[in-house]
């Protein structure tokens, strides 16, 4: 690699980006509203979730746990009766999203046991609002139940699942959670996936231009024209990898800012780790757009492949589904999913405040998933055909 | 006098289609030798060796002295190309291209301020030296894609149609050019379809399904076919009919 000549290439590859509005405006605008637009669209957020009361109890103390269920925002109480039959209709008419039964002598048993039980039957139609929902009512009850100084154990139905005629199963435990949101205390979804567009933003700038970026030019004809000169194969890529790695970072940034001031997304970790674990990752984004780019002929081609490669990496990376819920075979393919590593490192340093030992397996995931991409590009790059 | 371009049975093929087959040829330094031939005859397939850009199935190839195969980056620096496609940066100033390109060969900065000033003095450009080159007629645009890929003196130019679709005095004016630069020592590989401008090469080939159908000056090739002009022997040679050819397909 010769430094002069890069030198210039470099100068010409800034010049001819500031120069593309339309780049521009992909690079600057875009992340901006993308992360504003989804981070508040693509949320698992549950508000205001009809609730179905059913108190057959009427001591201070039921009315106690459908007050707070109530007052935290989630839930809102829209239906009550004292009967089971009434209120599963009203599940199975979609016109409520849970059923909280509060069972005889609950007052009663927490004062003398400590502890009492009370079931809550969800619509899980939509799994995913189901165990939010779950969530947010198990949080609401066991907290409420601390104040008591009682421990309530909360059996949780759900109804309508896929394959559930609807026949109604009560009294019947299906499963007892005791889950809390340690890191994510509000449990706010827009903190969870902040993190992740982040990523997904600076992967399709540094994948996307750096596959159009080049294919641009062999469409112009200007890469054979670069092709005759003595230029050598590394000078060439870090002249292409190095100004589209810096704008990916500049817009790492902006989207840091962004997530910090708009959306008060905590920054607990180190901003260092992240920028240097950006570095490394954005070294495996940038390859993977090099390698497209020495398949594709045409931009049309370098988008269609970069988008369909980038949606097989997204969903399969845990930004949108937890990676635990996946096959055993698909949680193997997420460890070499340089995606994965990403979200996985950003939302624990962002929002856990991990330190770099608490990353290093991530770390050292995507230096081993960026260097072996980025060698297969370089190889796979000729500046004469065969 | 030295030999510029060397060829020997010079063959590539893609799959079971053979493109160029088997051609020789050499030139001279400081010849200007015209490469001819109809569209897919094979002339971009054996430019494209010639200047590194595909590797040759079987044969040899050497330009300026080195071999294109074993020495492909040698052959690289002592060469300049002109596509037919024009091939600066229109989104670059015309300094901006200069500068590049000059970096790119290697020269120093008062080497390219120099060139570059002197380039920009033949060429009149003066005025657009610091517009967009996209914004630049077409005629100027390969007059100044020919002067770049001279600015590092190359003992060897290849272009490759440099005169399509410009208008009648402007392919005037790029023949001077070439002239000049061949009186200067540079050999200058030039393809056409303007049977006139072939008139004005020290001597052509022309090409036809892969091969080298004729050969030599352009009296001679005309002399040889009995042919009052090129185009006569063009024709005669493209759609054989009549007069012999090495392959008639």
């Amino acid at each position: 690699m010769r430094l002069r000549v890069l030198r210039f290439l470099l100068r010409k590859e800034f010049l001819q980006i500031v120069r593309d509005r339309t780049l521009l405006g992909m690079l600057f605008i875009m992340p901006v509203i993308q992360l504003l637009v989804l981070a508040n669209a693509v949320t698992f957020e549950v508000k205001s979730a009809r609730m179905y009361i059913i108190d057959k109890d009427h001591s201070s103390m039921s009315r106690g746990v459908a007050t707070r269920l109530a007052a935290s925002g989630r839930f809102v109480p829209t239906e009550s009766s004292p009967s089971m039959a009434e209120g599963d209709e009203a599940i199975l008419d979609r016109r409520v999203d849970l059923i909280v039964v509060i069972p005889e002598g609950f007052e009663r048993e927490i004062v003398r046991d400590h502890r009492a039980p009370l079931q809550l039957v969800f619509n899980a139609e939509d799994g995913a609002a189901a165990a939010v929902m779950q969530t947010y009512a198990n949080a609401i009850v066991m907290n409420y139940a601390g104040e008591l100084g009682a421990e309530v154990s909360p059996s949780v139905v759900t109804k309508l699942s896929v394959g559930d005629g609807g026949a109604p199963a009560r009294g019947h435990p299906v499963m007892e959670l005791r889950r809390r949101g340690w890191y994510n205390s509000e449990l706010d979804y827009r903190e969870y996936m902040v993190p992740g567009i982040l990523v997904v933003l600076v992967t399709m700038i540094g994948t996307l231009l750096t596959a159009m970026n080049i294919v641009r030019e062999k469409e112009a004809g200007t890469l054979d024209q670069l092709n005759v000169t003595p230029i050598n194969r590394s000078t060439f890529i870090a002249a292409k990898l190095i100004p589209l790695w810096t704008f990916a970072m500049i817009d790492l940034s902006i989207g840091l800012v962004v997530a910090r001031f708009v959306f008060h997304v905590p920054v607990l970790g180190s901003l260092v780790l992240v920028f240097f674990a950006a570095t490394i990752y954005l070294v495996g984004a940038l390859g993977i757009g090099l390698w497209i780019s020495t398949v594709a002929e045409t931009q049309q081609q370098a988008m269609f492949v970069t988008f369909s490669l980038l949606m097989v990496y997204l969903l399969m990376s845990g930004l949108f589904t937890p990676i635990r819920g996946m096959p055993v075979w698909a949680q193997w393919t997420t460890e070499i999913n340089p995606i994965a590593h990403f979200v996985a490192l950003m939302r624990a340093v962002l929002l856990k405040g991990a330190r770099t030992r608490d990353v290093a397996s991530h770390l050292a995931a995507l230096a081993a998933i960026s260097s072996v991409v980025l060698s297969i590009a370089i190889r796979q790059y000729h500046k004469r055909s065969a | 006098m030295t030999t510029a371009i060397d060829v020997r049975n010079l063959t590539r093929r893609f799959g079971s289609f053979t493109a160029v087959e088997s051609i020789s040829f050499d030139v001279r330094q400081g010849e200007v030798f015209g490469f001819l031939g109809a569209n897919g005859a094979g002339k971009t397939t054996a430019i494209k060796m010639l200047i590194g850009l595909l590797a040759p199935s079987s044969g040899q190839a050497s330009v300026a002295g080195f071999d294109v195969s074993t020495n492909p980056d040698d052959v690289r620096r002592h060469i300049g190309y002109m596509s037919q496609r024009f091939s600066l940066y229109e989104d670059l100033t015309v300094r901006e291209n200069i500068t590049l390109y000059g970096g790119i060969y290697g020269l120093t900065d008062s080497e390219i301020r120099d060139r570059g000033d002197a380039l920009i003095g033949t060429l009149q450009l003066g005025r657009s030296s610091d517009e967009r080159v996209e914004s630049l007629p077409l005629g100027w645009k390969q007059k100044l894609a020919f002067s770049v890929a001279m600015l590092h003196e190359p003992a060897v130019v290849f272009l490759d149609e440099p005169t399509g679709g410009v208008d009648p005095i402007t392919r005037r004016q790029f023949w001077e050019m070439i002239y000049t630069v061949a009186e200067r020592g540079t050999t200058v590989f030039v393809t056409t379809h303007y049977l006139d401008e072939a008139e004005y090469c020290d001597r052509i080939s022309i090409m036809v399904d892969g091969r080298i159908a004729a050969m030599g000056a352009p009296a001679e090739v005309k002399q040889r076919f009995g042919a009052a002009t090129l185009d006569e022997v063009f024709l005669g040679l493209v759609r054989p009919a009549g007069v012999q050819t090495p392959q008639s397909a």
